[in-house]
């Protein structure tokens, strides 16, 4: 391995100040860093610094998204299959998964990647790290058959409109992945929503069953359904809801691995369990709410349902704890989440046009977080001006 | 109202090196370095010239706005070299030491009831810049009235000294010390000792002054985490602030009219043969002892503990005011694939290595960066290591912003960079607090000025 150090070495003065590829020294910082943690040292403040740094931070949530992600290229095979009517063979699925996910991943990384390096050499800053997580979390968050030239367009605008403009990585105001599904949500309304986009397969009629409804769970349920069914006709359960064989986004359907990097995130304390909690607790609060006063069916809906339905689970573990568009302050956190779960659920059932409420509930929330910070910052000054006035 | 203070919030390094509780041999000393750089904010003013002799507790400089204020040699000798730097800034004097030792004598200023004539001999020989003042952690003014003193018995930094250890010999000198300071302040004389310490015991008078103890991690050991707890500082208000540790040598200028500015210092840190304690004075240079005492060739030098210290690699002189010497590994060495390896051998607050599931030990902490300096993405980590009423990462924006109302209104008035030392160890965005908040600190000093 030495002989590749020696290498970068050999190259490395191209890239400074002076030299012939000065304009890619982002590029090559990037690529450099990647392969070795810099040599750089402490030269003021403390002498040592905790080993921590973005980039560990980031490969800890992408690890945490890859449960979903194996499941999702799993799921898009399985729900084709069903749809199909053919033989169930694992590899099978899972070959079919793949051919549709990874371009979605490749597609999402490239177009990106390609934008954050750009940005980072107009800037001449180093090239953030945040984009490796958002990249995995935009394929995960859309149906699979979305077209490729569609999500590129989603990405560019996310990371351009959505990040970039406000200063790039940590100036953000909304989360650039729901910004992009909401792109995608608004510009091109019949890929995102229906009852044919997700079931992959279906769009084109590829040997489709006559008959085969691919409707998800939360168009089932704000359509007054009472009993949840697939497109065969034959009963959702409960376990097929938490295991996550069901249609929806590539991702999000999955509880159970959701939870597995919910663990990760929870454990290495990257991801706010004060968020996770407190929307969790918002979403039981709403769904509690509404089977209580329920007038319809959509109300009826249990709200242990509301939690294993949609892109709930996805959103609280992966989208609200983003720290930089979420509350910085603790306090604010708890208030934060609560209300994106008591309005993902209250957009869920009172307006069926938006059947998936999370998307909705956390960008608001976003642009409220500088709000509640503001309130709970307040209250600590009023504290330090009080101690004044009392003396 | 003895009390005990819970900390909760805070992080103890868990650094390997710490020194053993023995005194190492003496070492050959022959230069002593001043550096006005020591002290934050001081316009030094020159008194002597190259070449000059000066005895122990001779001026050496002044301040220039306040010249009563001197800075005396430790030693006798004579001015060997001047150094400065950039726009002719004063950085260090080096004095070469005759080994003979002859010392000014105070005995004709010393008068043990009247606060001026105290302060003066104090400012004239040299302790006074022990005495440092909150807000802005700068010395002193000899002129102002202090709302109260505030003196920790122990300090819970990294490698940090031992203060039991250090102290249990400086009974006269301790007392002497706070009988003087108590005729500073109408206010209370606060003494802070660690939860069962035995230290304690060596205060005659107890009832002069107002004990609390504290525990936890760092910074509980911080005088500034103390005032916090116990009466927050407000705008407006001033508040003096003296090391435990440099007591004994005010008390021996009161008792025997002498500068004299020894203290036994803890030399640590992974690098080092033996780590333990060595009697020297400020300003002492210790290159003799980093021949043959230090392992490597490629180690740093601190002056003071590893997250406030100061880099004296290259003239390796103790500062005025630290009583601890720290020496670890340079990480200047490039590490594969670093961010996705398990980490055993890395220290880190959070669970994203593996050392953090294995049982505790201690770790050869190394300067490296770690990573490179980002914008803020991770909230609510520097809430976990600091225990003030204060939201820090919102005070280093409204620096970062240049918002003075802002600044005051979070409360800049009550932190200086050490209270934010942890912070800035933690932060993963890898941003340099210390020197942010003293910028913060400096544009308010001059708005108010």
């Amino acid at each position: 391995m030495k002989f590749l150090r020696k290498q970068i070495d050999k190259i490395k003065p191209n890239f400074e100040k002076g030299g012939k590829m000065y304009f890619l020294h982002s590029t090559f910082d990037a690529f450099e860093t990647f392969l070795y943690v810099p040599n750089k040292v402490t030269s003021k403040g403390a002498h040592i610094r905790d080993a921590m740094d973005m980039k560990r931070l980031m490969i800890i949530v992408v690890l945490a998204l890859v449960p979903s992600l194996l499941f999702g290229i799993y799921n898009t095979g399985l729900q084709h299959f069903i749809a199909t009517g053919q033989s169930h063979d694992f590899w099978l699925m899972v070959w079919y998964g793949v051919q549709k996910v990874i371009p979605l991943v490749a597609v999402t990384y490239v177009v990106g990647l390609g934008i954050e390096f750009a940005f980072a050499q107009i800037r001449k800053h180093e090239v953030n790290e945040g984009f490796l997580v958002t990249g995995m979390l935009i394929p995960l968050i859309v149906p699979a058959d979305i077209p490729l030239w569609m999500l590129a367009l989603a990405v560019a605008f996310s990371v351009i409109i959505g990040k970039e403009v406000f200063g790039g990585t940590g100036m953000n105001i909304l989360n650039p992945a729901l910004t992009a599904r909401a792109f995608l949500f608004f510009a091109y309304p019949s890929w995102m929503s229906g009852d044919k986009v997700w079931v992959s397969g279906m769009i084109k009629g590829e040997n489709i069953i006559d008959g085969f409804s691919g409707a998800t769970l939360l168009e089932q349920a704000s359509t007054g359904a009472k009993v949840f069914i697939n497109g065969l006709g034959e009963k959702i359960t409960h376990w097929d809801m938490f295991l996550g064989t069901i249609p929806g986004s590539v991702g999000e359907t999955s509880v159970l691995a959701i939870l597995v990097g919910a663990g990760l995130l929870l454990f290495t304390g990257v991801g706010s369990w004060r968020i996770m909690f407190s929307t969790l607790l918002g979403g039981i609060t709403m769904g509690l709410l509404f089977n209580i006063f329920a007038i319809n069916p959509a109300m009826e809906v249990p709200w242990f349902e509301h939690l294993l339905m949609g892109g709930f689970a996805f959103g609280l573990v992966f989208m609200a704890t983003d720290p930089v568009t979420a509350a910085q302050t603790n306090k604010g956190k708890y208030i934060y989440g609560f209300l994106i779960g008591f309005l993902a659920i209250l957009i869920r059932v009172l307006n069926p046009a938006y059947p998936e409420g999370m998307m909705l509930a956390i960008l608001f929330m976003n642009v409220f977080a500088p709000l509640i910070d503001h309130m709970v910052v307040n209250s600590n000054i009023k504290r330090r001006l009080r101690r004044v006035l009392n003396k | 109202m003895t009390k005990v203070y819970k900390i909760k919030k805070g992080l103890d390094i868990r650094i390997s090196g710490i020194a053993e509780l023995s005194r190492g041999e003496n070492f050959v000393i022959n230069y002593y370095t001043l550096r006005p750089i020591d002290f934050v904010g001081l316009t030094p003013k020159l008194l002597k010239k190259e070449s000059e002799v000066v005895k122990r507790g001779e001026a050496v400089y002044c301040d220039k706005y306040n010249p009563e204020i001197k800075f005396t040699s430790p030693v006798s000798g004579h001015i060997d070299k001047i150094i400065r730097g950039e726009k002719r800034k004063l950085l260090e004097i080096i004095i070469k030491s005759d080994n003979e030792d002859n010392a000014i004598n105070f005995a004709d200023q010393i008068s043990e009831n009247s606060s001026e004539k105290l302060k003066s001999l104090l400012t004239i020989s040299g302790v006074w810049p022990f005495i440092k003042q909150r807000p802005y952690g700068i010395i002193a003014n000899p002129n102002d009235i202090p709302r109260d003193i505030f003196i920790s018995f122990f300090d819970s930094a990294p490698l940090a000294c031992d203060y039991e250890f250090v102290l249990k010999d400086e009974k006269s000198n301790i007392n002497a010390a706070l009988k003087t300071l108590k005729n500073f302040t109408n206010g209370n004389i606060y003494l802070n000792f660690k939860k069962n310490s035995k230290l304690v015991d060596i205060i005659d008078n107890i009832d002069d002054y107002v004990i609390n103890y504290f525990e936890g991690p760092h910074p509980s050991g911080l005088v500034g985490t103390h005032i916090n707890k116990i009466q927050a500082i407000n705008k407006n208000e001033i508040v003096w602030t003296v090391n435990a540790t440099d007591l004994p040598i005010i008390g021996n200028l009161i008792l025997n009219a002498e500068y004299n500015p020894e203290r036994l210092i803890a030399i640590a840190g992974s690098e080092l043969k033996q780590a333990c304690y060595y009697n020297l004075r400020v300003g002492a240079d210790i290159s003799d002892f980093l021949k043959t005492g230090v392992k490597g060739k490629n180690f740093r030098v601190i002056s003071g503990n590893v997250l406030t210290g100061t880099n004296i690699s290259s003239n390796p002189c103790l500062g005025f005011y630290d009583n601890l010497v720290s020496i670890i590994p340079e990480g200047n060495e490039y590490e594969m694939f670093g961010w996705i390896q398990p980490g055993l051998k890395k220290f880190s607050i959070n669970r994203a290595f593996a050392s953090k599931i294995l049982p505790p030990k201690s770790f050869v902490i190394d300067t490296n960066y770690h990573g490179g300096n980002r914008a803020y993405v991770v909230t609510g980590e520097y809430e976990k290591v600091c225990p003030l009423d204060i939201f820090p990462q919102l005070l280093v924006k409204a620096i970062l912003a240049g918002d003075i109302e802002k600044m005051e209104n979070l409360g800049i008035y009550e932190v200086i960079e050490e209270d934010f030392a942890l912070c800035e160890f933690v932060c993963t965005s890898k941003t340099n607090v210390q020197t942010i908040l003293r910028e913060g600190i400096d544009i308010i000093r001059k708005e108010m000025s």
